[in-house]
């Protein structure tokens, strides 16, 4: 099967050690994490991650299905990046003569939205956000002007499905769930299990 | 409830609710109020409050010192495997810790419903580098269910509570508890104990959707070759009855893991063998053959299911099992079944039509004639001088009747017991199958006495395997569990030399091992024993073993470079399984 971009979100409790368990998961099977990001999520007290991975869509599949076993994960999703709202932001630290005299650096921020966060004498600090491709040609365009550092955050992703976490919890916090929380995609999807 | 009625509740549930106690005291606490019995364990400097703690509870806590942390864990395995109960362990910080860490994986991979508590040094030293500080929790995530560390006595009562909840729900598992030496002292108070039922982020089974039972059952139903392979799922989910009612009603021949041994009695009509690398030629044959195959509690493991593009691909698959992580993990699933067995075999059965498939089974016979011929009569009735593993097994079960436990270590001799021991009744076989780790029989077998002392333990074990273990003679001299050990010697670490053998041009490279005298070594510990390699002399020496009031070892000299087949050999079919 061919390999694509997963982005994994999980929900979780904020508990100690997290991180942990869930890497552990991805390096057992030897599978490179391309970013990961932890935040709070929608629901007060719940975390998500977002992993970004690439991998076929078996692997994404059967990472959750691992993941989930977790006894703090509340649930664990995957998705292509068509299925999302993603972002990456990115940090610029760029000489200040290099913008005072090179009128291309001044468009080329301009072009790629990137905003001024910190101004000195000596370096300009910029701030972009966007998707991988973009930050990379930026990225690369500004190297050829004595970029002083760089630094680029995880993949931040919006699943355009999902009705949020909070009516799930509710049913997570249920002896007896109903099966919608249960469930995984692979049993809503009928069709495609019964291959007979 | 009535005010009067709470009053009562607590007083039986415990005399120390709302009194201060200390995070030790609170331990032993909620191993009384978990019914647990007996506890495997090594103090040390780090759980010294907890040992202190015990001193207190000896009258209603069994504390059996093992003579190494990997005893201790084995042994709350074996304790956990027959009695069906949560095993438990202690240990302490640094090494104590670390020594868990195989049983910890032997527990996982074949689902072991475990509690260990270790010890660490005090919270304040956390992280640096005390003495005999390990990151125990970082060191056993991978291999534990769940695993916590505790710095403050307050957490203990709902910690332990959700480590024992945990363990032994859905598909168990081994828990750890890492307690620091502060948490143990520290006093609070305790207001009373409450088990778990329920933790928000954890679903023990996933719900048992109706739908899919009824596509399994119409698929059964339609079926002319149906095939079950039964796991150790039927024993965890004490389903034993429900699942022959749904063979029975089927008439469906069935098969075994290593792991679902016992779950299903040898002598049943219906039950055809052992399933896997060294399981009988039927099974592994009909599974290429057969038209659904029915999985009950089993995960498809490397060793049942041979080269993975080669197996099973004309059949329809149904899976049954309780974790969803194992639906196509290895074998595509036409229906999945999630759930409990216990509750979705009796709905599969009541779904399913009364069928006879005697003709089909009468297929597995005739393979199991072809088997016997070439295989398993010499194996059991061998002409040559020297004795076969397959033959001290035959006349032990003709003594036990197949009422005993058999617990073995891993190697050849493990493979020939699961195939011809005979097993009556469940949890009879314990063995270490998943991860397959040498040393596992004796401390297994000690505490697999503790977990069933009215009956008959029979650790068959390896020459080499025992070595690995056998500090642990000690611990039976101690405390007296009537264990008895057989040696199968043959002076090889058998399985790898049988592999050397077939597939290394007979490259004997570090197989060649040698044995002190085991007899003499089980008498410094006091233990009666017997060496044999005569044929005349097995049937009244296994004899002895039995009717002795007590530990006993019989070691028994057998064929050096014998092989265990059939055999499926790596990275080939299932059909393809070899008969020499």
């Amino acid at each position: 099967m061919e390999k694509q971009e997963y982005t994994i979100t999980i929900y979780t409790e904020n508990s100690i050690g997290m991180i942990g368990r869930i890497s552990g998961i991805f390096s057992r099977r030897k599978i490179n994490i391309e970013s990961l990001n932890t935040s709070p999520s929608e629901v007060e007290g719940i975390h998500r991650f977002t992993i970004l991975i690439t991998e076929s869509e078996e692997v994404a599949r059967k990472l959750c299905r691992q993941i989930e076993k977790q006894v703090e994960v509340l649930k664990a999703y995957y998705n292509t990046n068509d299925e999302l709202i993603w972002q990456e932001q990115a940090l610029y630290k760029v000489p200040a003569d290099v913008i005072a005299e090179k009128a291309y650096v001044e468009r080329l921020l301009r072009q790629y939205g990137a905003n001024v966060v910190v101004i000195r004498n000596d370096y300009i600090v910029f701030e972009t956000a966007g998707h991988r491709e973009e930050i990379d040609r930026l990225t690369e365009e500004l190297g050829k002007y004595s970029l002083i550092e760089f630094v680029r955050g995880a993949r931040i992703a919006i699943i355009k499905d999902s009705a949020g976490f909070h009516s799930k919890l509710k049913q997570f916090e249920k002896e007896e769930p109903s099966p919608e929380v249960i469930e995984n995609e692979f049993l809503d999807q009928q069709d495609k299990v019964f291959t007979m | 409830m009535s005010t009067l009625e709470k009053t009562e509740t607590k007083e039986t549930q415990s005399t120390l609710a709302n009194t201060q106690i200390s995070g030790s005291q609170a331990v032993l606490e909620a191993l009384i109020h978990e019914g647990v019995d007996t506890v495997f364990g090594y103090p040390g400097g780090a759980i010294m409050p907890i040992y202190d703690a015990l001193y207190d509870y000896n009258d209603k806590l069994k504390h059996i010192l093992v003579r190494h942390e990997q005893g201790g864990i084995h042994a709350a395995q074996g304790y956990a495997r027959t009695s069906g109960r949560v095993g438990v362990a202690f240990a302490t910080s640094g090494p104590g810790a670390t020594n868990l860490v195989t049983g910890l994986a032997d527990a996982m991979i074949d689902s072991n419903p475990i509690v260990c508590i270790t010890g660490q040094v005090f919270a304040a030293l956390l992280g640096t580098d005390a003495f005999q500080e390990t990151d125990v929790i970082n060191i056993t995530t991978p291999v534990t269910k769940w695993n916590y560390q505790v710095t403050d006595a307050t957490e203990i009562p709902e910690v332990l509570a959700k480590a024992f909840y945990i363990a032994q729900t859905g598909r168990p598992g081994p828990v750890l508890i890492d307690i620091t030496k502060n948490a143990q002292i520290q006093l609070f108070d305790y207001k009373s104990y409450e088990k778990c039922n329920h933790v928000r982020s954890y679903r023990p089974a996933p719900i048992v959707r109706r739908e899919y039972v009824e596509e399994a059952a119409k698929v059964i139903n339609e079926a002319k070759k149906p095939f079950v392979l039964f796991g150790q799922g039927i024993i965890l989910g004490k389903a034993e009855q429900e699942f022959k009612d749904f063979i029975e009603k089927g008439g469906l021949p069935a098969a075994a893991t290593v792991m679902g041994l016992s779950a299903l009695e040898t002598d049943h009509p219906l039950h055809v063998g052992m399933l896997g690398m060294h399981g009988n030629y039927a099974p592994n044959v009909m599974t290429n053959s057969c038209d659904v195959l029915i999985a009950v509690g089993m995960r498809f493991d490397d060793r049942v299911t041979g080269r993975l593009d080669k197996y099973a691909k004309q059949a329809k698959v149904i899976h049954l099992d309780i974790d969803p992580a194992e639906i196509d993990k290895n074998v595509k699933t036409t229906v999945p079944v999630w759930g409990d067995c216990k509750e979705t075999l009796p709905m599969l059965t009541e779904l399913i039509n009364k069928a006879d498939h005697s003709a089909w089974l009468q297929q597995f016979r005739e393979l199991e004639k072809e088997e016997i011929k070439e295989v398993i009569y010499d194996e059991l009735n061998p002409t040559s001088d020297i004795m076969t593993m397959g033959e001290v097994v035959r006349v032990l079960n003709e003594l036990t009747g197949g009422d005993a436990v058999i617990v073995t270590d891993v190697g050849q001799h493990q493979m020939i017991a699961c195939r011809y021991a005979k097993f009556n009744k469940s949890k009879s076989n314990v063995t270490s199958g998943g991860l397959g780790t040498m040393g596992f029989g004796l401390p297994a077998a000690i505490g697999a006495w503790y977990g069933a002392p009215h009956r008959d333990i029979i650790a068959i074990i390896g020459d080499g395997g025992f070595q690995m273990t056998l500090q642990e003679l000690g611990t039976i001299m101690q405390f007296g569990a009537k264990v008895k050990i057989l040696i199968l010697n043959n002076s090889f670490l058998g399985m790898v030399r049988q592999w050397q053998q077939l597939f290394n041009d007979k490259r004997y490279s570090f197989v060649n091992i040698t044995s002190p005298d085991f007899v003499a070594l089980a008498k410094s510990y006091y233990i009666e024993g017997n060496k044999i390699s005569d044929r005349k002399d097995l049937e009244q020496a296994l004899k002895t073993m039995l009717d002795h009031d007590g530990s006993y070892l019989l070691e028994v000299v057998v064929g050096k470079e014998n092989n265990v087949f059939p055999m499926v050999a790596q990275g080939t079919a299932v059909s393809e399984i070899r008969l020499k």
